[in-house]
C-alpha cells in the first residue's frame, strides 16, 4: 500500500519513479525496435503480403486485453474477499487498459480482414465475436465503476461486475464456438512452421513489448487512481471541517456531546 | 444500558460527510428529541441507527451490535419511519400492512393491534396507497413499524402531514415506547409539540451532535471539536 | 425460505395485477417491435418466417429490459428497497422472489409474442415440447440475470441507460441459444435444439446461483 507517500505526493502529483521511467524507456526502445522489425526487417507474407505486419499489433493487443481482464477478475475476487482498496484500483486500471487493447485488437483485426478475408467484419469467427462482446462487457464494467456511492460501495459493485465479466466472456466464447462450430481465424500462427524464424521472433517480441507497455500503463494508471483516492481522503478531512463549521453561528459556544455524565 | 452509543461517527453520503464526528448516547427508556436546521444531519443519524448506513469512521453501537461490523441483525428490531413511506404505491393499505407484517414475521394479531392503535379506518384497507393523503400514508407507515414492537424507535418528522388526532397518536406512541423500556429518537422541527413527550433534547448541526442540557454544556471541554480519526 | 420467496414474488405479481404494466405496456411494446421488424424487412413473408426465431428473441430481450426496469422501479419508488432491508428478509429470498415474479411476467409477454409471430410472420411450430422447454429455460436465464444486474443498479439515477449496456452483452449467449433452439422447433434452422436447450438451462442455473450468492452485496450497497 505504500506506493505513494502522502502529503508531498498530493502536491507533486507524480506517478513516475526511477523504475517506471526505466520501464517506460525500455518499452519505448522496444517499440522502436518492433517497428523496425515489423516494417523493415521482416518480409511480407507470401499470401497475406504486407497485411501480415498487422499481426505484430493485433496479437499482442489481444493477449494484453485478455490478460488485463484476468487481472481485473483476480482484483475483483480480492476486493470481495479482503475488501482491498489496492486491488480495486488495480482492477479498474487494468480494465481501462484492457478495454483500449480490446478496441485495438478489433480495429487491427478488421483492417487485416478487409484484404485477407475480403470483409471488414466476419460473423463466422469465434474469437472475433468473443472479443467484441468482451469489449462491450468492458464498457459496461467501466460504466458501473463511474456510478455514484461511497468508495466502498463503488468497489463492491464493480467487483461483482468485474468477476461476472470474465464468467460471461467464457460463456459467450463457448456459445459462439458451438454456434458456428468453426473458426476461420488464423491458427496460433507461432506454432506453424510456415512462419520463418525472424517473423516468429518479431511476433514473440511484440508480445513482450505489449506486456511491457501494459505494465507501464497499469502502474501509472494505478498510481493516478491512488493519488485520486488519497486526494479524496484529504478532501474528506477538509469536508469534515467545513461540515462542522456549518454549526458555528448556530450553536455558538454550545458543546458537542461526548457522552453524558 | 445504552441502546444507542455513537462515538465520533463519520457517515458519508457519496463523498459528503453528512455526519462529521457525531457522538450520542441514548439509554433504554429514554426519548430524545433531535433538533437542528435542515441538512444538519438528523435524518442521516436516524438512518445510521437503523443500520442503513455504514459508519466511515468512529464507533457506533446500536442494540449492542457494532454497526461497523454488522448492520443487518439490528434492522428488524428498530422501528424506522423516514421521509419516504416505504409502502408500495400500487398495493392497498391492507395489502401493504399484510406484506410488511409477514416479511418482518409479525403475527396478524399484532398487525391488527397496531392498525387499531393508529386508528386506520377499515374502509381504507381496500384503498391503494397512491390514493391516500400524505397524512394517511404516514399513519400507515407508522402502523407498519409499530407492528414490529421495535426496541428502538427512529422517527423522522413523524408529525409531518398528520392531523391533530394523528399527532396525538404519535405523541402517545413515543411516551408509551419510552415507558415500556424502549428508546426513542425523534427528529422534529415542532419543538413545542415534541418537547413535552421527550426526556431531553440535543441539537444536530454541521453533522455533529451538541448537548443542549445547560449543565453539560458548561462542563464540556470547549467549542472546537478535535480532528476525527479515520478508519483505514 | 420458500415462504419468504413466495411472499416477495406474490407481492410483485400483485403489484402487476393492480398496475398492469407488463400486460398493458410491455406486451404491446413487444408486439410493436415485431411490427417494426415487418416494416424494416419490407414485409417479405418468407424472410420474416425464416428469421422468426431471431426476431422473436430480440423482441423478448427488449421487452425484458422494460420489465426489469419496472421490477427495480417498484422498490425504488417510495423507499421500499430500504423497507425490505429493515424486515430481516434474507437477501437470497428477495432475489429469488423478485426473479420468479419477473420470469412469470416475461413468460406472459413471451406467450403473447408467440401469438404475434404466428399471425404476423406466419411462423409454425414443429416441435412444441422443445419450443416450450427452451422458452422456459431462456426466460429463467433472462429473469435471473436481469434481477441480478437490476439490483446492482438499484437506486442509481442513471440505471435506465446503464442497464441495457450492462445486460444485453451478458444475455447474448441466451439469444444465440434460444434462437437455435427455436429454429429447430420451428424447422427453420438445422440445429440440435435440445442441446442448445440444455445450454440455456445451464445459463439459467448459473445465474440463479450467482444471484443467490451476490444479492446480499447488491442490496446492501445501493
Amino acid at each position: 500500500m505504500s506506493v505513494v507517500e502522502k502529503p508531498e505526493a498530493r502536491r507533486g502529483g507524480v506517478t513516475g519513479s526511477r523504475t517506471t521511467r526505466l520501464l517506460g524507456l525500455t518499452v519505448l526502445a522496444g517499440i522502436g525496435l518492433l517497428l523496425y522489425l515489423a516494417f523493415v526487417a521482416t518480409d511480407p507474407d507470401a499470401t497475406q503480403k504486407d497485411a501480415v505486419r498487422l499481426m505484430y499489433i493485433h496479437v499482442p493487443s489481444a493477449l494484453v486485453a485478455y490478460f488485463a481482464f484476468t487481472v481485473t477478475a483476480i482484483g475483483s475476487v480480492m476486493v470481495l474477499i479482503k475488501r482491498s482498496v489496492w486491488w480495486d484500483l488495480v482492477a479498474g486500471a487494468s480494465a481501462e487498459i484492457g478495454t483500449l487493447a480490446a478496441a485495438l485488437t478489433l480495429i487491427t483485426g478488421s483492417i487485416w480482414g478487409r484484404p485477407i478475408w475480403n470483409t471488414w467484419w466476419e460473423w463466422g469467427d469465434v474469437r472475433l465475436l468473443t472479443t467484441l462482446v468482451l469489449f462491450m462487457l468492458a464498457l459496461g464494467y467501466l460504466a458501473v465503476r463511474r456510478l455514484e456511492g461511497t468508495a466502498e460501495e463503488r468497489a463492491k459493485r464493480a467487483a461483482v461486475v468485474g468477476l461476472l465479466l470474465i464468467v460471461n466472456v467464457v460463456i459467450v466464447n463457448r456459445s459462439v464456438e458451438w454456434w458456428n462450430n468453426q473458426t476461420i481465424h488464423q491458427e496460433s500462427t507461432i506454432a506453424e512452421a510456415a512462419i520463418e524464424d525472424l517473423k516468429a521472433f518479431t511476433l514473440f517480441f511484440s508480445i513482450v513489448v505489449g506486456l511491457g507497455a501494459y505494465f507501464w500503463m497499469l502502474i501509472h494508471r494505478f498510481r493516478l487512481a491512488w493519488l485520486e483516492r488519497q486526494d479524496e481522503r484529504f478532501g474528506l478531512d477538509e469536508a469534515i471541517t467545513r461540515r462542522r463549521a456549518e454549526a458555528d453561528e448556530l450553536v455558538g459556544d454550545g458543546a458537542r456531546q461526548g457522552g453524558r455524565a | 444500558m445504552s441502546v444507542v452509543e455513537l462515538e465520533e461517527v463519520v457517515v458519508l453520503l457519496g463523498r459528503f460527510p453528512a455526519l462529521a464526528g457525531a457522538s450520542l448516547r441514548v439509554d433504554a427508556g429514554e426519548a430524545v428529541l433531535l433538533q437542528g436546521p435542515n441538512g444538519a444531519g438528523k435524518s442521516t443519524l436516524l438512518r445510521l441507527c437503523a443500520g442503513l448506513l455504514r459508519p466511515e469512521a468512529g464507533s457506533a453501537h446500536v442494540l449492542d451490535s457494532d454497526l461497523v461490523r454488522d448492520r443487518r441483525s439490528i434492522r428488524a428490531r428498530v422501528g424506522y419511519v423516514g421521509h419516504q413511506s416505504m409502502l408500495y404505491d400500487d398495493l392497498t393499505v391492507g395489502e401493504n400492512i399484510r406484506f410488511w407484517g409477514r416479511a418482518a414475521g409479525v403475527s396478524d394479531a399484532q398487525q391488527r393491534a397496531s392498525t387499531d392503535r393508529m386508528q386506520i379506518e377499515d374502509r381504507l384497507f381496500d384503498v391503494p396507497v397512491n390514493r391516500l393523503s400524505a397524512g394517511q400514508r404516514r399513519r400507515t407507515a407508522i402502523a407498519v413499524a409499530a407492528a414490529r414492537r421495535p426496541e428502538l424507535w427512529l422517527l423522522d418528522e413523524p408529525h409531518a402531514g398528520l392531523d391533530q388526532g394523528g399527532r396525538d397518536l404519535v405523541d402517545g406512541l413515543i411516551t408509551d415506547a419510552a415507558a415500556a423500556g424502549g428508546a426513542v429518537l425523534v427528529a422534529s422541527h415542532e419543538l413545542d409539540r415534541v418537547e413535552p413527550v421527550v426526556d431531553r433534547r440535543v441539537t444536530v448541526a454541521g453533522g455533529v451532535v451538541y448537548e443542549q442540557d445547560p449543565q453539560v454544556a458548561n462542563r464540556a471541554d470547549g467549542t472546537t471539536p478535535e480532528e476525527p480519526h479515520h478508519v483505514e | 425460505m420458500l415462504s419468504e420467496i413466495l411472499l416477495v414474488a406474490g407481492k410483485d405479481l400483485r403489484i402487476e395485477r393492480r398496475s398492469r404494466v407488463a400486460i398493458n405496456q410491455v406486451a404491446p411494446f413487444s408486439i410493436l417491435v415485431l411490427v417494426l421488424f415487418g416494416f424494416a424487412l419490407d414485409a417479405d413473408r418468407a424472410t420474416l418466417t425464416n428469421f422468426t426465431p431471431g426476431l422473436y428473441w430480440v423482441a423478448i430481450l427488449l421487452a425484458s429490459i422494460l420489465a426489469i426496469h419496472r421490477s427495480v422501479a417498484v422498490e425504488a419508488g417510495e423507499g421500499a428497497r430500504e423497507g425490505l432491508l429493515l424486515t430481516g428478509l434474507r437477501p437470497a429470498s428477495v432475489f429469488l422472489g423478485k426473479a420468479a415474479a419477473l420470469i412469470a411476467q416475461i413468460l406472459v409477454v413471451a406467450g403473447v409474442l408467440l401469438g404475434g409471430v404466428s399471425i404476423f410472420y406466419g411462423a409454425s411450430i414443429d416441435d412444441g415440447l422443445l419450443l416450450v422447454t427452451a422458452l422456459v429455460g431462456a426466460v429463467v436465464g433472462v429473469g435471473a440475470a436481469g434481477t441480478l444486474y437490476g439490483a446492482l443498479l438499484g437506486g442509481q439515477r442513471t440505471r435506465e441507460t446503464v442497464l441495457p449496456i450492462l445486460l444485453l452483452p451478458v444475455l447474448s449467449p441466451v439469444l444465440i441459444g434460444a434462437t437455435r433452439a427455436f429454429g429447430d422447433a420451428m424447422g427453420t434452422v438445422a440445429a440440435d435444439g435440445w442441446a442448445w436447450t440444455r445450454g440455456l438451462y445451464g445459463f439459467a442455473a448459473l445465474y440463479l446461483a450467482l444471484g443467490v450468492v451476490s444479492h446480499g452485496v447488491m442490496m446492501e450497497e445501493n
